[in-house]
């Protein structure tokens, strides 16, 4: 079945969160989220798990790829983002969290399979979001990642607007993933929300029949 | 508990002992009585891993004497940043102008006014920047003056731990500038402690110069008008009879730099020793009329 050379039948292929993940930055704050789906092969090993970690109070980020690579690294990111904010006497900017997943996931490129957007609020730049595919580190007002990404860049980059509310971009957020869990086989179950702005964290879960229905179903 | 007199009767008529611990808190304090309180430690201050009875560590007061031998450097925080003024004094026209800085840049945004020993302050400065640069490398933003003011204090504070080195001969002024926190300014001493400040002063004329910082509204004040009188302290306090010439060097950093730490232009620092040299002839003829 999985059996080849590099999987000689007695080892199960790697777990991956197959994944859609997405931020947006919002006047205010940050929408991230992603879907629930980890397969391992074609075996789903867990259908609502929270791909959305927090590397602060007010920096979360998103996991893709290998599920153990990138629990490893938000770990150990939240723990030197920890050191970092008690050292400095201050809440740690969302530029610091994000070259920390950085040089981390540069350092270790060849190692790690794992890709992690970093999105937040702080005092000074307000709500930022952070790509940090491969090693390097980019501020976007949006960004999509995980397999499940490739199916909806036609939609986001239509539909991506400047200035949207915190709801509209709730929504966005929403209609993208859904529409990647649609193509996307290794996307799937629920929607997990998360907003960040000055005042803290909201979060909310949009179960598999509460979510948008597009044309085909 | 024991008195000095006591001690003299004591030794008189013994020839040979041994010198026990009594004798030796004896001499301290003895000592101590007769220099005052910035007294030797006879015993108790050979290396800086030893204490005296009285809790003091001599060396890193030793150091600080060394800071105290040095010309002046003062800093002044101001409502939009910080200006430096160094008191170089110049000991052989030989010398190239300009050389021998006193006034460092540890980072684009962050300065660091310096005295004591320039050796230990350069060796310090080139921590500092190391410092500076691991932090950007890894958070990638500037490190915040207070959190850079911490580790080089920690550093200098590490050197006085032990009898293998001596402590930092040398007092540190650092100031930076930042949209969103303002103006800072820090002072790390020999001992390895780092206050804030509005208005410091280092080096042999420090006392002088802070009676007249204290004069300073410097709250409400720009850098502008800070330069000037950041000028005219270092002027007032410089000794003309014991050291010649001086060279004035003046830095700032702040809203009028965009946050990088510079050398004030020529121009402006032209203005300032103007001010600062007409200062001292209103102060000078106003003496002549009390007489």
């Amino acid at each position: 079945m999985l059996q080849n050379s590099r999987n000689p039948g007695c080892t199960s292929p790697e777990v991956k969160t197959g994944t859609t993940i997405m931020a947006v930055e919002f006047d205010g704050g940050v929408v991230i989220g992603s879907d629930s789906r980890v397969s391992a092969g074609e075996a789903i090993c867990n259908r609502v798990m929270n791909k959305l970690s927090p590397l602060h109070d007010r920096i979360y980020c998103a996991l893709s790829g290998s599920a153990a690579d990138a629990q490893a690294i938000a770990d150990s990111v939240n723990y030197q983002l920890e050191l970092h904010s008690i050292e400095t006497g201050d809440a740690p900017l969302v530029r610091a969290a994000a070259s920390i997943v950085k040089n981390i996931s540069y350092k270790y490129k060849e190692e790690l399979s794992a890709h992690l957007i970093v999105a937040g609020w702080d005092r000074k730049k307000k709500g930022q979001v952070y790509a940090t595919l491969g090693g390097m580190i980019i501020r976007q007002p949006f960004s999509v990642g995980g397999s499940g990404s490739i199916y909806v860049y036609g939609y986001v980059d239509a539909a991506y607007k400047e200035g949207m509310s915190k709801d509209e971009c709730l929504a966005f957020v929403t209609n993208a993933i859904t529409l990647a869990i649609g193509r996307d086989g290794s996307s799937g179950g629920v929607v997990y929300l998360t907003t960040i702005t000055e005042k803290g964290t909201e979060h909310s879960i949009i179960p598999g029949n509460k979510l948008p229905v597009f044309h085909d179903e | 508990m024991l008195l000095i007199g006591a001690v003299g009767i004591r030794f008189g008529p013994i020839r040979r002992r041994v010198i026990g611990e009594e004798d030796r808190v004896c001499a301290a304090v003895a000592a101590k009585v007769r220099f005052g309180m910035s007294s030797i430690g006879t015993g108790y201050d050979l290396s800086a891993s030893t204490f005296s009875p009285d809790g003091r560590v001599f060396q890193v007061e030793y150091a600080m004497k060394a800071v105290e031998n040095s010309s002046t450097a003062i800093g002044i925080r101001c409502k939009d940043g910080v200006v430096f003024g160094v008191e170089k004094l110049v000991l052989s026209k030989l010398y190239e102008q300009g050389s021998n800085k006193r006034i460092f840049n540890i980072d684009r945004h962050v300065g660091m006014a310096v005295a004591g020993l320039l050796a230990d302050a350069r060796s310090l400065t080139d921590i500092a920047r190391e410092e500076a640069s691991n932090f950007r490398s890894n958070y990638g933003y500037d490190i915040p003056l207070r959190h850079l003011a911490d580790r080089v204090a920690m550093y200098v504070h590490a050197y006085t731990l032990y009898s293998a080195v001596r402590p930092f001969g040398s007092s540190f002024i650092m100031g930076s500038y930042d949209q969103d926190d303002g103006a800072q300014m820090y002072m790390i001493d020999p001992s390895g402690v780092s206050h804030g400040y509005w208005g410091c002063a280092i080096g042999k004329a420090k006392e002088a110069a802070k009676t007249e910082i204290e004069k300073l509204q410097m709250k409400d004040m720009t850098c502008r008008e800070v330069v000037k009188e950041v000028a005219k302290i270092i002027y007032i306090v410089h000794d003309e009879v014991k050291d010649k010439s001086f060279e004035l060097e003046l830095s700032w950093v702040g809203e009028i730099t965009k946050g990088r730490h510079e050398l004030v232009p020529k121009v402006i620092k032209e203005e300032a020793e103007k001010y600062a040299k007409e200062s001292l002839e209103e102060d000078d003829e106003s003496d002549e009329d009390n007489m």
